[in-house]
């Protein structure tokens, strides 16, 4: 019984995969009666959105309906606050007028046609991915953390999925990388760990609540760097500035060089780091799509099977892919955090 | 643009592949060696590889960014 259903609910996965994307194709192809355009496709998934677009169908007289769950729209224009949902654009078909302010839909973008510059707000397709998993996080980590306030020595039910996994986050990540100090940066890592590791598996799920695609969003991967950045640098002893503005061992009239190179360094490791997850998850996603993609590109069932086939396979490889960049943006952020609070010997 | 940025990724997956591929070949000889120590060399190969796999993302990044130009 439990696995029929495990059956149902992964071949339901792929099929909606497949409707979602076929509802592309068709778009594209009713639209301007053109070729099934993959690129134009994969990139609208990847991207950020105001509605869950969940797919479009046409009716007995030829016109297209596309089915969307709306989002709130929350503008800031000129000291107003304007806030409606999404279908109010009627899917880029209907501008909206709030007092004397016009807003229009353009392939994603909100604009304002009177020429007033809008501060979107808006609860975007990413934003309520991290809202769901800020509720999936704090729900786990609330009850983990009852269990052990009863007094329970052993971890039972929940906690005892959660205890080696904090675990390992502390043994392997944070004190061989940052040492005696590695419990003041502990909390942090243990975010930045199950946040991306969440995160990217709810970008993994192919309908509704999943399905977007936050943790390869340049913006998201930016911030997290930046906090990682902000840490290290705010944490940096004697050491690790004396390194930077006066290498020990190198001749004085070498620092114009020195320094600005050391700076670069600086810079360079958060901006590693940021692209490193923003193009894994990316690519994770692309690839999906693409391989999805080739059985509109070849307009045949029977490439159907070793799409689903290989897209299948990706699919748990994305699965580790999801652990092992969780896993390497703490690892990274728990090195540089330990290289900037390392106390070195003096003899 | 499109087919050049075909040809950068394809670049970046050689020098990438040749990188981890090497990673990949010491680390199982060291695990050969010295299976005792196969956590640490793991974890030590799984740094050095997401290293380069952050280069040649760089290129993939590029790559994109000039196919959808």
């Amino acid at each position: 019984m439990k696995t029929t259903l495990k059956f149902i609910i992964t071949l339901s996965a792929f099929l909606a995969t497949s409707a979602n994307l076929f509802a592309g194709a068709k778009s594209a192809e009713q639209g301007d009666k053109k070729e099934f355009d993959a690129v134009e496709v994969i990139m609208h998934h990847i991207a950020d959105a105001h509605e869950f677009h969940i797919l479009d169908y046409v009716d007995s007289a030829g016109v297209e309906h596309p089915v969307s769950l709306p989002l709130p729209v929350i503008l800031f224009t000129d000291g107003h606050l304007d806030v409606f949902m999404s279908s109010a654009f009627d899917h880029g078909h209907a501008d909206v007028v709030r007092g004397n302010r016009t807003y229009r839909m353009d392939h994603g973008h909100i604009t304002e046609l009177g020429g007033l510059h809008p501060i979107d707000f808006s609860i975007t397709k990413n934003v309520f991915s991290m809202f769901l998993s800020l509720i999936i996080i704090l729900s786990i980590f609330i009850s983990v953390g009852r269990t052990y306030r009863k007094g329970n020595v052993v971890p039972k039910g929940l906690a005892s999925f959660m205890e080696p996994l904090v675990l390992f986050v502390r043994d392997d990540i944070a004190v061989p990388n940052i040492g005696k100090k590695a419990d003041k940066f502990l909390p942090y890592l243990l975010t930045v760990f199950f946040f991306i590791w969440i995160n990217n598996l709810i970008g993994l799920v192919p309908f509704f609540p999943g399905s977007a695609n936050l943790t390869g969003n340049i913006s998201f991967t930016v911030t997290l760097a930046l906090i990682t950045f902000l840490i290290t640098n705010f944490n940096g002893n004697k050491d690790y500035w004396k390194h930077i503005f006066a290498t020990p061992g190198v001749p004085v009239w070498l620092a114009p060089i020195m320094i600005p190179v050391e700076i670069m360094g600086i810079l360079a490791k958060p901006i590693a780091l940021l692209i490193r997850l923003f193009a894994n998850i990316t690519a994770g996603h692309i690839i999906i799509l693409s391989l999805i993609s080739l059985i509109f590109i070849f307009k045949s069932v029977a490439i159907a099977p070793v799409s689903v086939g290989f897209v299948l396979f990706m699919n748990v490889l994305e699965l580790l892919v999801a652990a092992i960049q969780a896993y390497i943006f703490t690892l990274l952020s728990a090195l540089f955090i330990g290289m900037a609070v390392e106390e070195h010997e003096h003899h | 643009m499109g087919p050049l940025a075909a040809i950068g990724a394809g670049l970046a997956v050689i020098g990438a592949g040749l990188g981890i591929g090497k990673i990949g070949g010491s680390a199982m000889e060291g695990i050969a060696r010295q299976p005792e120590a196969s956590s640490k060399i793991q974890t030590a190969m799984i740094i050095a590889a997401a290293l380069i796999e952050g280069v040649a993302l760089f290129a993939v990044v590029v790559s994109l960014l000039v196919a959808s130009n």
